[in-house]
């Protein structure tokens, strides 16, 4: 929308991709102080509303035969469960609602970002990067409180030869630090390159003579994007299972 | 809705902070992190508390009871095929028994019958073994009451014949020679 405003303005073929990741307050004032409702606020409101919809209401029934509502929720339920028992084992089931959480609002986030005129959350990396801080402290912590300083054996790989395995540890050691910066940047990293070329196809759409092939790339990458917000709320969830394996599991 | 007067008010927030996130990228503008980060840890507890005390437990037990009912379904299920199969069985048992029951019912009817014959086929022999006897008594009181009238019979032609011969019949040695003759 703003693109189409500034496009106006200036009469030209403008583009503004990135205009739809301002955050905004909603009502009025110019300043952002950390309580300041803004179009950020108001998504995830709207994803936590979603969530409680299909989560609490669609199941409000406990029908044995599920509604499709109910179907859905089972079925969120059902992969996440199953992710989380397989990745991590038995052992591992205790953190499901924390990754349930994690999942059901970076998918809820995603989809919702999808919707015209809509903001998308997880396209900032203010939100990712505390998700993905969440779930590597949370291994850390856990880790070496369950584990002490046997959780170091995450980064001495024992299998490896011996003069191999200094090196080995550092490569760990790098690795396991560059896990939330992938892990918080691969998420939003997508969802904003996606949204971003979606808009730069819509300011072509403003010449007529593109305009068809306009149209039919923002519906192409419209399908794609679809996908990718399964995808990567699917990836940062497995991820973090994984990750949780390690502090469940330290040792290759 | 409010979006307009805020697109103003936007434009103008970005055009001051345009000049901050030079590139252009509102992600890297690190005024709004303390909001998002706040607001976001609201959004999370949030949901965190209503899956975790309301919709998991719920749906954990709604999946349970179904998987329950799956499982007593098919026991019940199970149950009856093992019931069918002892309906079965014991109808066939009920039916050997009934035939094999058939089968003594007419051996001894038959074994019965076999006696009755055997019983009333021993009276006709005898019966007809007495009956017999008696015939042949008779044909022998017959037989001998013809040889006696032959013999007297030929006494007499031989009287008569020796009469026509102007013989003197001599009754004695006649009888003695017809005798002889008869034996012979």
């Amino acid at each position: 929308m703003a693109t189409e405003a500034h496009g106006g303005e200036e009469g030209g073929l403008v583009f503004h991709p990135m205009d739809q990741f301002i955050v905004k307050p909603l009502f009025g004032g110019d300043t952002i102080e950390w309580y300041t409702i803004t179009n950020a606020t108001l998504w995830m409101g709207i994803a936590v509303l979603a969530i409680i919809g299909l989560m609490v209401l669609g199941t409000s029934r406990r029908a044995t035969i599920p509604t499709r509502m109910q179907s859905i929720a089972e079925l969120a339920y059902g992969f996440v469960y199953k992710m989380v028992e397989d990745v991590t084992g038995k052992d591992g089931v205790k953190f499901f609602p924390y990754v349930m959480t994690l999942f059901m609002f970076i998918v809820m986030a995603n989809f919702l970002g999808l919707l015209p005129m809509s903001f998308t959350t997880t396209s900032h990396f203010a939100v990712t990067v505390v998700l993905a801080l969440l779930v590597f402290l949370t291994v850390t912590i856990y880790g070496v409180a369950k584990h002490g300083t046997h959780f170091l054996g995450l980064f001495w790989v024992s299998s490896a030869p011996l003069p191999l395995r200094p090196v080995l540890a550092i490569i760990e050691l790098i690795s396991y630090f560059v896990r939330p910066v992938s892990h918080s940047i691969r998420l939003a990293g997508n969802v904003m390159a996606g949204h971003a070329v979606i808009k730069v196809f819509a300011g072509f759409a403003a010449i007529a003579t593109i305009s068809p092939v306009s149209v039919v790339a923002i519906t192409a990458m419209y399908g794609l994007e679809v996908l990718v917000a399964f995808i990567q709320a699917y990836v940062f969830t497995i991820l973090t299972c994984v990750y949780l394996k390690d502090a469940l599991h330290p040792g290759h | 809705m409010a979006t307009e007067t805020h697109a103003a008010a936007g434009t103008a927030a970005d055009a001051a902070h345009g000049a901050a996130s030079a590139p252009g990228m509102p992600q890297l503008d690190f005024s709004t992190w303390g909001n998002q980060i706040f607001w976001l840890m609201v959004t999370l507890v949030v949901i965190y508390f209503v899956l975790s005390r309301i919709a998991l437990p719920r749906i954990g037990a709604v999946l349970a009871d179904r998987q329950g009912t799956i499982m007593k379904d098919i026991a019940a299920a199970e149950e009856l095929k093992a019931k069918a199969l002892d309906a079965e069985k014991a109808y066939e048992k009920a039916l050997a028994d009934a035939r094999s029951e058939a089968n003594r019912i007419a051996n001894e009817t038959r074994a019965a019958i076999q006696a009755d014959l055997d019983a009333a086929i021993a009276k006709a022999d005898a019966e007809i073994g007495a009956k017999a006897a008696e015939g042949e008594k008779a044909i022998a009181a017959i037989r001998a009451n013809a040889v006696e009238s032959v013999s007297a019979v030929a006494k007499d032609a031989a009287e008569a014949i020796v009469a026509a011969m102007g013989g003197k019949a001599d009754a004695k040695s006649i009888a003695a020679a017809v005798t002889a003759r008869m034996k012979g």
